[in-house]
């Protein structure tokens, strides 16, 4: 009636079209998921997408710098505030300095290998991507900054995710609470090892593999075990918050609460690549089914 | 687009293709504003909706391909897997496509309850391919979106014409 008449109109009809469009997203999408392919394409696009990215950040950035002029007050209590806790900090670095030599100079006794000192970067969270399917954010660091892939991001309490996607310009951030990525963990209080997984909401993860027995109680700060090699050691992680020993099951249903956030605060922490674990020597056949535990675990 | 002779229309049928992109890109920038917590949840996806109201008013410029592009940037801003925005809104085209005579018909009003589901459909598309890979099911609040953007429906075409109403202007002076 008000369109150009059918016979006008070439190429293929709506349905193939619509079925070229899906077979094709559906291609990427196993691509994607699958064989972990196609990264130019993302990287071109991404490039594209990069400076509509920094432009819709802007506003932020102005409302940050304008709300800056206003603040003085509170700033003065916030400095009052820092003092104060760089006082008590104090104490406690100096007190750390001497372990630190400390611990050094029993780790030489023992002939044990040394810590590894981790090196840091700070980053800022560019956008919080609005994907109800994955729980990610995006970092203004990028391959250009020397960010690699696998990197452990924290911020000032506890880790926050790991790199696990990177652009020039900016790279991607999975996130402890996203599903099925698991952090292995210590408790503080015994030292038992375990492992925290996301389970894709918000503020919440499970502690997985504990038997029901376990000396676990609500409370109980878990941190990094560092022995996947990917997350250095003695970060905090969660808190354990509820625990449900359920008889029928042999593994205690643990949850617990991220001890960091990426809703607190913008700046994070992006740590630098622990060294690689070295290859562990040739061994005995009847001891391997004993150490297989350890290659399971992080993110890939 | 000469068999065009309905007023109602006339002022979108000498849409430029410069026009249409720079919307979609301002849609884009929308799309990516770094939002967080209710905010989040309620803001449309712009994009979507502009895909929607191109692909019912302009059929012939905007169809599926433009909206698998869209669904490409989108996948890749907002880091989901590559392909689920682009399948969503071709779907969401698709349909727009075999119905857009009859939604013209309505008042920019009534296009609200059908707009409603149109957004719908595209998520229903993004779940059911989230289910697919197994990935986190979203909260409730995830469909929220789409009412938003069906709310927003009927000042799409006031916003769209804004800066057409200003070239006859230019010209005039």
């Amino acid at each position: 009636m008000e369109t150009a008449p059918q016979f006008f109109r070439h190429g293929p009809g709506p349905l193939a079209r619509l079925l070229f469009f899906a077979l094709l997203s559906l291609l990427l999408m196993v691509m994607d998921t699958r064989f972990k392919y196609l990264p130019e394409i993302r990287q071109t696009i991404a490039m594209v997408l990069n400076p509509l990215q920094r432009m819709a950040y802007l506003p932020a950035e102005i409302f940050d710098q304008v709300s800056g002029l206003f603040v003085s007050r509170s700033l003065v209590d916030e400095i009052t505030h820092l003092r104060g806790r760089h006082l008590s900090d104090q104490g406690k670095l100096l007190e750390l300095s001497a372990l630190e030599a400390e611990n050094v100079q029993l780790r030489n006794l023992l002939e044990m290998e040394l810590r590894v000192e981790v090196q840091s970067t700070t980053a800022e969270i560019l956008y919080i991507p609005n994907d109800p399917f994955s729980r990610k954010v995006t970092l203004d660091k990028g391959s250009l900054s020397g960010t690699q892939l696998g990197q452990v991001v924290v911020d000032d309490v506890g880790v926050i995710g790991q790199i696990t996607r990177i652009y020039p310009w900016m790279s991607e951030v999975t996130l402890i609470t996203d599903k099925d990525h698991s952090v292995p963990v210590q408790l503080v209080r015994n030292g038992l090892r375990s492992m925290v997984v996301g389970i894709g909401q918000d503020g919440i993860m499970e502690l997985r593999y504990l038997a029901a027995n376990a000396d676990i109680q609500s409370g109980d700060l878990l941190v990094t075990s560092g022995i996947d090699g990917i997350y250095p050691p003695g970060l905090p992680v969660a808190t354990v918050s509820k625990i449900e020993s359920d008889t029928t099951y042999s593994f205690a249903r643990i949850t617990c609460i991220p001890a960091a956030g990426v809703s607190r605060n913008r700046q994070v922490l992006i740590l630098s690549p622990l060294p690689p674990i070295p290859e562990r020597p040739e061994e005995p056949v009847e001891n391997i089914r004993k150490d297989k535990k350890r290659g399971k675990i992080g993110l890939r | 687009m000469a068999f065009v002779d309905s007023s109602k229309h006339e002022s979108l049928s000498n849409v430029g293709n410069r026009f249409i992109v720079l919307s979609l890109i301002v849609a884009l920038v929308l799309n990516l504003l770094p939002l967080q917590g209710i905010a989040l949840s309620l803001r449309p996806d712009c994009v979507a909706l502009l895909v929607l109201y191109w692909s019912i008013n302009q059929p012939q410029r905007v169809g599926m391909g433009a909206s698998f592009i869209m669904g490409l940037m989108m996948d890749v801003g907002d880091a989901s897997m590559f392909g689920q925005h682009a399948l969503s809104y071709s779907v969401m085209s698709f349909i727009a496509l075999l119905m857009h005579r009859r939604l013209r018909i309505f008042s920019i009003y009534k296009q609200i309850p059908q707009v409603t589901l149109l957004l719908l459909s595209a998520q229903l598309v993004m779940l059911l391919t989230g289910i697919l890979i197994n990935a986190n099911l979203p909260e409730w609040d995830f469909l929220l979106a789409s009412v938003s953007g069906a709310l927003l429906w009927p000042l799409l075409p006031t916003l769209v014409r804004i800066p057409q109403r200003r070239r006859p202007d230019s010209n005039v002076l």
